[in-house]
């Protein structure tokens, strides 16, 4: 399954709840604001660091550039475009849009 | 508008849907207008279930009073769930400890799952609406 | 593969948006269909076309108008939400007595149950919203 999220991990909980109910081996798609869980060096990165042993993470290109952090992004979080984005919720079983 | 949701639902295989709400009622619309879909939805005789998870499972907060603020207050709806066969009504344990809650504080009765016991649910699903 | 969407927030406040419309033409792109997108809760907001954005803005609404008629989207806004936060087309607006109406080209009123029908009919579902 596709899981995407597009809130800041700073305001919302929304990639905490995620990783509560993901399965293993889910793909975890950061969009929106949510692109700023990609950020290295945060309070957030371990983390995700540790997410990214059970599920693969990607990161929208387009969100990370207009935040200017595209520079910034967790090595092993693959950065996508939005037909990546269609690929992976077409390759997926299905998709979760946690908000 | 009954005539076009029986044209609608002919000749379909029965799906299994999640309706997952995580937001609080009353400071923003997302609880209720949650609720108008599933309640819409019924009709199409689908197999449904609905998870409140975060702040969702204050929907279900029994003694609501909306008076003062003036807002309609739309709880006790949750209690007519069970007549349009929508009987699947989940709380996240995780969400429910975390906010110190338990089963008595809701309206109706809900079944309190894992997030784990979730997880193998959501998996199972053809289609997870999110509010 | 067969996508529906649902929009959940209005232009410019939000992403969603904006992150619906890329993913749709994305999509379109690849040759998958797209059965409907649903406009619900203040996404009802991208249905009226009395919005005038800057020059140097994207328009939004003019936006999925314009892709709605290149590529015969069904771009259904919420009749519950809509009458709640007044988008209206004539229909509408006649039967609830209102002076005008203000739905945009390619958008059409309806009800919830396209939301659900659209999740059944389709190989996916994808929400874009807060």
């Amino acid at each position: 399954m596709l899981h995407t999220i597009n809130k800041s991990p700073y305001t919302k909980n929304s990639l905490d709840t995620c990783l509560r109910m993901a399965k293993e081996g889910s793909a975890i798609l950061l969009i929106e604001d949510g692109v700023y869980a990609a950020l290295t060096g945060s309070e957030i990165t371990s983390t995700v660091e540790t997410a990214m042993k059970k599920h693969t993470f990607y990161a929208l290109s387009a969100d990370l550039e207009a935040r200017g952090i595209q520079d910034r992004v967790i090595d092993g979080i693959k950065v996508v475009d939005y037909a990546g984005f269609v690929d992976l919720a077409a390759e997926n079983s299905g998709v979760q849009s946690w908000l | 508008m009954a005539d076009e949701m029986d044209e609608m639902m002919e000749g379909g295989e029965i799906k299994k849907l999640m309706y997952m709400t995580r937001t609080a009622p009353y400071g923003t619309v997302y609880a209720l207008e949650a609720l108008e879909v599933v309640l819409i939805g019924a009709a199409f005789e689908q197999d449904v279930c609905m998870v409140f998870a975060d702040d969702g499972l204050f929907q279900l907060k029994k003694g609501q009073n909306t008076e003062a603020t003036g807002m309609k207050n739309f709880s006790p709806t949750y209690r007519a769930l069970e007549m349009y066969d929508v009987e699947k009504l989940y709380v996240e344990k995780e969400s429910m400890d975390a906010r110190g809650m338990t089963e008595d504080d809701f309206i109706v009765d809900v079944e309190v799952k894992t997030s784990d016991e979730l997880t193998s649910m959501m998996e199972d699903m053809d289609i997870v609406l999110n509010f | 593969m067969k996508f529906s969407i649902a929009v959940h927030e209005g232009p410019y406040t939000h992403e969603a948006s904006d992150t619906a419309y890329q993913f749709v033409t994305a999509a379109l792109e690849k040759g998958h269909e797209i059965f409907r997108v649903f406009f619900y809760h203040d996404g009802v907001n991208n249905g009226t076309r009395l919005s005038t954005p800057p020059q140097d803005d994207r328009n939004v609404i003019k936006r999925w108008s314009e892709l709605a008629e290149k590529h015969g989207l069904d771009l259904v806004v919420c009749v519950a939400a809509a009458q709640r936060r007044g988008i209206a087309d004539a229909d509408e607006a006649k039967r609830n007595g209102k002076d005008a109406d203000n739905i945009a080209p390619g958008f059409r009123i309806s009800g919830l149950g396209q939301l659900i029908e659209a999740c059944i009919q389709s190989d996916r579902h994808l929400t874009f919203g807060d």
